[in-house]
Order: C-alpha cells, then sequence, then structure tokens
C-alpha cells in the first residue's frame, strides 16, 4: 500500500495556488529565502529514506526566530501545511515533504550558543550537528551521549524529534533522557519554553511529550542538552559464535552478571561478511553471529568488568573472544559496525533498513521469522542489531531496478515489523514512524488509542497543519490497511508460532 | 518469579475501576484519585469522590534478565522494591516514599525522585509503558515493555507526574537496573561556598558519585560503582564514613531538618546545576542543598512571590511542600505563564472534557 500522503485516507489539506501563497509569505518575511523554482526544489524532495520524493510547494530557510514566527503565523491564517526538516538525514521519511505544503528547513540555525562545563549543559539551536556539540564540550572533558550513526550530519533538532538513539542507549538513554529544555513555536507562532535548566519544571511534561513527536506538535527552536563527563576508559570485547542463539543468548548473560555495557552490538553472518569486505574490521568470516561489547568508566572498573564478561561469553560458548589491544584496535572494531549500513550497500544495488524493537528473549523466534520472510520472498537480509536494548536492524536486499522488487521489499519489512510487535515490541526504537511505518501503526496500536494520539494533537494544533500525515495514522488509513489484510488473509507462513 | 510475599496481594481490578470511571464519565461526577494516600500534602486538595487503586496490585511480569518490570500501580512500594532487590536490581530513580502505605502507582503520579537523579535520571526517565483508564473508562497501553520505543507520542511519560489529572494510571512498565556491587558513604567538614565548588569540580570528572548534599557545613557524598573505583575515589575524597541511611532519611523526609517547622512553610527549590547560593533572608541552617545543589529544601516564612522571583531569576522554581501551612502557597506549584497555561488548558480538555479526573489538584484552573 502506497505510503504517500492519500487525502482520501489522510486527510483533506488546505489547496491553495502556489503563487498566492508564494506572494503572501515573500510580503509577510521578505527577508526571508523562500525558495520556488522546481530546480531549486528539487533538492529538498526527499529525507534519508530517499525511494520516495515529493516535490514541495516552496522551502523556507529562515535564519531568525522572527522570521520562523511569522512564517508559522501566516501559514496558520492560510491553512498551509508545514513541514520542518533540519538535516534530512532522517530515515522514515519524517521529512518527507507535502505537494501543498512549505517545507521549512532549520539548517540555518547551526550555532552552539552557550558551553557551560560547571553546569555541564550546552544551549544550541537545532541546526546543529549532533558531532558538533561533542566537538564543543571536549576541551572540557565532556561530550553529548546520544549517538546515532549519521552524527556526522544529522542536526539535534532532527533527534529531538525523532527522539533518536545511537550505540550508547542501554546505558547512557535517548534523545529524551539527555535534554533539558528546549525552546519552540507554535502553529499559531507562540513561543513557549518546555522544560528547563533545573532537572524538572512545574506542569505536565511537555518536553518529555515534544521528543519523538515528530515536528508535529511544534517547531524547535532552541535546545539545551545535558553534557556528561567522557569516560575514562573504554575497551571492546569481540565475540564469535557458531549458532545465532547462543549468541543472543549470552547479551541476557551479561545482563544477568550485573553488567551494562556501554555498547553491546550483534551481527550476522551477512553483515560481518558485508562489513569485513568493506573495511576490513578484522571479523571472523567463520562465525555465524558476533558480539561487540563495549564496557567504559572508570580503568580498574573496566578491567574488571572485562574480566567478567570475558567469563560469561565463554560459558555461553563463544568460539572465540578478542578483546582490543590499542585503541587502534578499538576504533577497527566498531568501524566494522559503524559502516554495516553502506557496506550491505555494496553487495546490493539498494536495501531498506528495518528498526523493530524486540524482547530480547524473543530474539531466537523472531530471527527464524526473518530467515523465513527472506527465504520466502527470495530477498536476503543482513541482521545488525543494537543487541543489548533489543534493538533490530534488519537490512533487506533488493533492487529498485527489477520489476516489484522495491514493494516485496517493503512488504517483508512490513511483515517483519509485524513480528516485532506480536513478539511485544515496537515498530521502531529509534528512527521514528515518519510516513514509512504509517501502516504498521495500525498493528501495534488499537483505534483507541490512535484516538487518543489525535486527541493530542488537536490540543497542540487542531488545524493539522504541522507535518500531517506522519506519525499517527487516519482511523481511516487503518481500516484500509486492515482491509488489505484481510482481503489477503492467507497469513504467509502458516508454520511460525503466531503470539 | 518466586514466592515473593507480593504475590499474596495479586489482584487485578482494572475492570472495576474502568467501570467506575465510565459511570463519573457519564454522570460528570469528579474522582479523587488515591493509591496508599501518603502523597495528600503534594498538591491542592481535591474534592472528589475517591477512587482507590490500593487493591489493583502485584507484579504482572518481572524478567530480570530484560531489566524490565510490569506492575500494577497499587503495588506497594516498598513490596516492589523487596522483589526487585532478591534479583540485586532496583527503581534507580529512587522513589520517595512517605509511608508504608506508599504505592508505586503514587510515586510514578507524583514523579518525584529521590537522591540519585542529577546522576540516574528521575521518575520518567525509566517508565517505559503504562496502561492508563481514559475519561470514557478504556483501558489503553501506551509505549511498552522494550527499551527502546518512538512509535506514537509518549503518553507514558507525559502522565508522570501529571499527578492524575490525565488519566488514570493503571498499570506501569520501569526499566530496572543492576543494585551496584559497591557502595561507600562519607562526610566532609566544608563551608557552603567551597562545597558548591567542590561540586562543580568533581561534576566535570567521570567519578562514580551517586548523590552529594550540603547542610550546616558538611559535604555529604555516596559513591557507587565497581569495587575498584570506589575505593579509589574514596582514597582521594578522604572524609569520615557516613551511613549509608543517611540518604533515606533526606529521601523519605525522616531526618531530623524536615522536623518541627513551627511558623515555617517546607519549600523545594528546583535550581539549575551549579547556582550560587540564593540571595533570600533565610538561615542557612533553614536550608538543606541536595541533588549536589539543583534540589533546596527550604524552610521559611517567607512569601511565595518572594521565593519563585528569587528561583525564577536564576532559571528555577519552587514549590510549596506544606500548602496547609502558614506563610504557604494557595498555589503550591509555580504557576504557569499564559502561553503554558492555554496548552496545559487543551491537553486537559482533550483527555479529560468534563474534569473528572484529580480536578484542581495541579492547578485550580484545571
Amino acid at each position: 500500500m502506497n505510503i504517500l500522503f492519500d487525502e482520501r485516507l489522510d486527510g483533506e489539506l488546505v489547496h491553495r495556488d502556489k503563487t498566492e501563497v508564494l506572494a503572501d509569505l515573500q510580503q509577510a518575511v521578505p527577508t526571508m529565502t523562500l525558495l520556488h523554482r522546481e530546480e531549486d526544489l528539487r533538492p529538498f524532495e526527499c529525507d534519508g529514506l530517499a525511494a520516495y520524493r515529493v516535490l514541495p510547494m516552496l522551502v523556507a530557510l529562515p535564519d531568525s526566530l522572527e522570521q520562523v514566527e511569522t512564517l508559522l503565523k501566516r501559514c496558520h491564517v492560510l491553512g498551509v501545511p508545514v513541514v520542518t526538516r533540519g538535516a534530512g538525514t532522517g530515515l522514515s521519511g519524517g521529512a518527507l515533504p507535502l505537494e501543498q505544503g512549505v517545507l521549512l528547513v532549520m539548517s540555518r540555525f547551526n550555532k552552539i550558543l552557550s558551553v557551560d562545563p560547571d553546569a555541564r549543559l550546552a544551549r544550541v539551536q537545532p541546526g546543529v550537528r549532533n558531532l558538533a556539540i561533542s566537538e564543543a564540550a571536549t576541551p572540557y572533558g565532556l561530550y553529548y551521549a546520544p549517538d546515532p550513526s549519521s552524527q556526522i550530519a544529522c542536526s539535534i533538532g532532527g533527534n529531538v524529534a525523532e527522539n533518536a538513539g545511537g550505540v550508547h542507549c542501554l546505558k547512557y538513554g535517548l534523545t529524551v533522557h539527555n535534554v533539558l529544555r528546549v525552546d519552540v513555536l507554535t502553529i499559531e507562532g507562540e513561543r513557549m519554553t518546555l522544560g528547563a535548566e533545573s532537572l524538572d519544571a512545574p506542569g505536565f511534561d511537555l518536553l518529555a511529550l515534544m521528543n519523538g513527536s515528530e515536528g508535529m506538535l511544534g517547531v524547535v527552536t532552541e535546545i539545551t542538552v545535558k553534557l556528561l563527563p567522557k569516560p575514562e576508559t573504554a575497551k571492546v570485547l569481540m565475540a564469535s559464535f557458531d549458532d545465532v542463539e547462543k549468541a543472543g543468548r549470552a547479551v541476557g548473560d551479561i545482563i544477568a552478571a550485573g553488567i551494562i555495557p556501554g555498547g553491546l552490538e550483534m551481527m550476522d553472518k551477512l553483515a560481518i561478511k558485508a562489513a569485513e569486505d568493506f573495511v576490513k574490521a578484522g571479523y571472523p568470516l567463520d562465525a555465524e553471529a558476533i558480539l561487540l561489547c563495549e564496557l567504559d568508566g572508570v580503568e580498574a572498573d573496566v578491567d574488571d568488568d572485562c574480566e567478567t564478561v570475558r567469563r560469561v561469553l565463554e560459558k555461553a560458548g563463544a568460539t572465540q573472544i578478542q578483546q582490543a589491544r590499542d585503541e587502534a584496535e578499538r576504533a577497527r572494531f566498531w568501524a566494522g559496525r559503524k559502516n554495516a549500513f553502506p557496506a550491505v550497500g555494496r553487495m546490493s544495488p539498494d536495501y531498506y533498513c528495518m528498526d523493530g524493537t524486540i524482547p530480547r528473549r524473543e530474539l531466537p523466534r523472531v530471527l527464524k521469522g526473518i530467515a523465513a520472510l527472506s527465504e520466502q520472498s527470495g530477498l536476503a537480509v543482513a541482521n545488525v542489531f543494537h543487541a543489548g536494548d533489543g534493538n533490530m536492524h534488519p537490512l533487506i536486499l533488493f533492487d529498485a531496478n527489477k520489476e516489484g522488487e522495491l514493494a516485496l521489499a517493503e512488504e517483508v519489512g512490513g511483515k517483519i515489523l509485524e513480528l516485532c510487535v506480536a513478539a511485544g515490541g515496537s515498530i521502531t526504537g529509534e528512527h521514528g514512524v515518519g510516513r514509512e511505518k504509517i501502516n504498521q501503526m495500525c498493528s501495534q496500536f488499537q483505534a483507541d488509542e490512535i484516538s487518543v494520539f489525535h486527541a493530542l494533537k488537536a490540543a497542540f494544533d487542531p488545524k493539522r497543519l504541522l507535518n500531517p500525515g506522519k506519525n499517527i495514522p487516519t482511523l481511516a488509513r487503518c481500516a484500509e490497511f486492515g482491509a488489505m489484510h484481510v482481503h489477503n488473509n492467507e497469513l504467509p507462513h502458516p508454520e511460525l508460532p503466531r503470539f | 518469579m518466586t514466592d515473593l510475599a507480593i504475590r499474596a496481594a495479586d489482584r487485578d481490578i482494572s475492570e472495576r475501576l474502568c467501570d467506575q470511571v465510565r459511570t463519573a464519565y457519564e454522570t460528570r461526577t469528579p474522582l479523587r484519585i488515591v493509591g496508599g494516600n501518603t502523597r495528600m500534602f503534594y498538591g491542592r486538595p481535591v474534592e472528589g469522590q475517591p477512587l482507590s487503586l490500593a487493591e489493583h496490585s502485584g507484579i504482572i511480569s518481572y524478567d530480570p534478565v530484560e531489566l524490565v518490570v510490569t506492575v500494577r500501580a497499587g503495588t506497594r512500594l516498598s513490596a516492589l522494591q523487596k522483589a526487585l532487590a532478591e534479583h540485586h536490581q532496583m527503581l534507580p530513580f529512587e522513589p520517595p516514599c512517605f509511608g508504608e502505605e506508599s504505592t508505586i502507582g503514587g510515586a510514578v503520579a507524583t514523579g518525584l525522585s529521590g537522591p540519585r537523579r542529577p546522576w540516574a535520571g528521575a521518575a520518567r526517565d525509566f517508565v517505559l509503558g503504562t496502561r492508563v483508564i481514559t475519561q470514557e473508562g478504556k483501558l489503553l497501553r501506551f509505549g511498552g515493555e522494550v527499551m527502546k520505543n518512538v512509535a506514537g507520542y509518549d503518553l507514558s511519560r507525559l502522565m508522570t507526574g501529571a499527578q492524575g489529572t490525565l488519566g488514570v494510571l493503571a498499570d506501569i512498565s520501569f526499566k530496572v537496573l543492576p543494585i551496584p556491587t559497591t557502595s561507600h558513604c562519607l562526610r566532609l567538614p566544608m563551608g557552603l561556598n567551597d562545597a558548591l565548588g567542590k561540586l562543580a569540580q568533581l561534576g566535570r570528572q567521570p567519578l562514580p558519585i551517586t548523590a552529594a548534599a550540603w547542610h550546616s557545613g558538611e559535604l555529604f557524598i555516596r559513591l557507587e560503582g565497581g569495587e575498584s573505583s570506589v575505593k579509589a575515589t574514596r582514597e582521594r575524597l578522604g572524609g569520615e564514613p557516613l551511613e549509608a541511611s543517611f540518604w533515606t532519611s533526606l529521601r523519605d523526609h525522616t531526618h531530623d531538618f524536615f522536623k518541627g517547622n513551627e511558623g515555617q512553610a517546607l519549600w523545594r527549590l528546583s535550581l539549575p546545576p551549579n547556582t550560587a547560593p540564593l540571595a533570600l533572608d533565610i538561615p542557612q541552617t533553614d536550608i538543606f542543598y541536595d541533588w549536589g545543589g539543583s534540589q533546596r529544601w527550604v524552610k521559611t516564612a517567607l512569601d511565595a512571590q518572594t521565593l519563585r522571583a528569587a528561583c525564577q531569576a536564576a532559571g528555577g522554581h519552587a514549590t510549596c511542600y506544606t500548602p496547609n501551612a502558614q506563610g504557604s502557597a494557595d498555589e503550591p506549584f509555580t504557576p504557569l505563564n499564559a502561553v503554558l497555561e492555554k496548552y496545559h488548558r487543551n491537553l486537559k480538555t482533550q483527555l479529560d472534557a468534563h474534569g473528572i479526573f484529580n480536578p484542581g489538584r495541579l492547578y485550580a484552573a484545571f
């Protein structure tokens, strides 16, 4: 089922003449860059979910708060939808434009306003790159913990919108755990501060609500993040397994031993091969799975924990355990994991990255389910997994130039997410719903729950002008999606357990 | 799960609760949501028919290896903590407990966190999911039982600290963590300004500090973590040993500081890290600095406006813990500005159209 905005299912939009809107906005905010010619709009037609492209009506590139404020006020009056975009690296189409809408690009808000080492806070504008915050904090021995793999390029505003994660979430949390305050503009152009530099603020926790709300409740204009002291040391162990299930069980055994690793990652055979071919990380090609376990903290504790983890891994049946001998080897071990996506990209013309989460104990069952889906569809699937927090990234390999393969890959992806939901998990751990998983939301939530989400949206944006069609499906869409399922009610893989 | 004492109290009354809410919705009868009735002092008094969650208790699921526990709201805090401790785990936000009847639902509804808060996170940081009874009396599930879940809006965290004004928390899933293997508490004689300076300096280093307080010329620190790092930090900081129960007494307000405040109100000042002492006419002995200085307990007869103006100027806010005492505020929580109040009202109207959930508990207007 096509995920592009469909007014029949996703709700009617106001249709306004482009020249009329352009003239109105040019007059209201004469100093703001406003792109309108097709060739200028083209670079903004998609975000990191490049399979879907829509040319926006207009692209606004404001560089002052006043410009954003006036723009929002005018759009509110005109009934023109506003899709906010940061660096455009999102993988779920959260910044996919609308033909009838303005794309509000926040990339010019790229200043680090202050770093306070004694309070361990940084105040930044939303267009600042994630990694730039840690770079600015480095002279003080501090850093910003969440590290999505796109951290070189992704912006902190986008991180807040998607509640971005990374490989260190189990120990250090997601974006929501590391942001103290955001300043937002409402669709009516009102300025509002959520959270505070103090550790709490009066009233409802609207700060928590804003994190991960995908630009549907307000436009984030400034962010205060928490900085942490850099761990004194980080050491990484790599363990090989001849069986994926054994590797999965070893993850639980490490946690059961009372250890919370800084990072705990798993890759399957296909992902190992892809990474090894690409970056020569020194991964064992004969292994069915590897675990990368990073322990960070104070030197003496880390050494103790390395010993404990080594014993646990041996007992769990690891065929080989290697501890990175130095910083260069540690970087190499991680390079394989951090480049797993582009590495898989070299093996196949296209790949489709999923983001489901599951309770860790369900890993063997879900992996079996994925293998069955892969076999049935004929599409290879490589598995990369934030094992510590149950966040899977199956990568479905396909060739978009082959008739029907994109649709097939999406179908397999959708079914993988449904497996995750059935296992008690979620359709998205860190990439967000965006437009990509809009249909799968109907599997994870019942109609009544979706209605509560709509009620919440109505409290902030009753005219549904902020990023319409993302994150929360309409009940009409769910009915259609459900109907499609009923139509195809012969369950694939009747041999699989359904739970 | 093994033979936990908690099993004896294992009872699911969610259907009955849903019926009661449905009736209240239909008859527009305000409800006063009650767990163990130990946190009624916190917030404004609520007039309404009691909706008791105390019997809705028991652990629904607990898998120590997953680091996740799901529990009914009426479960006693002490029972839950005992069950977790059997597996050497804990609720990392160290919820204050104001009596044996204190429930986990009340702890989440009030959203309060103990001394570990600046280092580990707040109550809302460990709430993974909830089952909530909505205004129409439907039991709905938000969030989940997995560490990472960004599908839909984060209703569960919104409910945390909302004091039951947006819905009834029925079941709650938490992320839990191992209890640190080694712990050492110490006290150091030190003046206030030196102590605040030292905490700022220590805060920039990766040390195993999980609590820090100052009162009456002494700095109190708790170290927790691996054996080696705790030992090394202990040797470096020196000082005299301190009973671990000091932190419980600070957390639960059983410390002598919180006793006998005739003519004074107890206030909680929440301030940005590394905020200098406020220029207020309060003797040092009537201030207890917790959270490394970010949370300050103050006994004073000063009026609310004076206190709030000083906190606001420093980037924080003030909450009155004794709304009935002399010199305290009609509004225990810092009033919201017009824009924030508008969106609070909108939310309340959307999720509680007839004002049946704890009306007026947070603010008079909703």
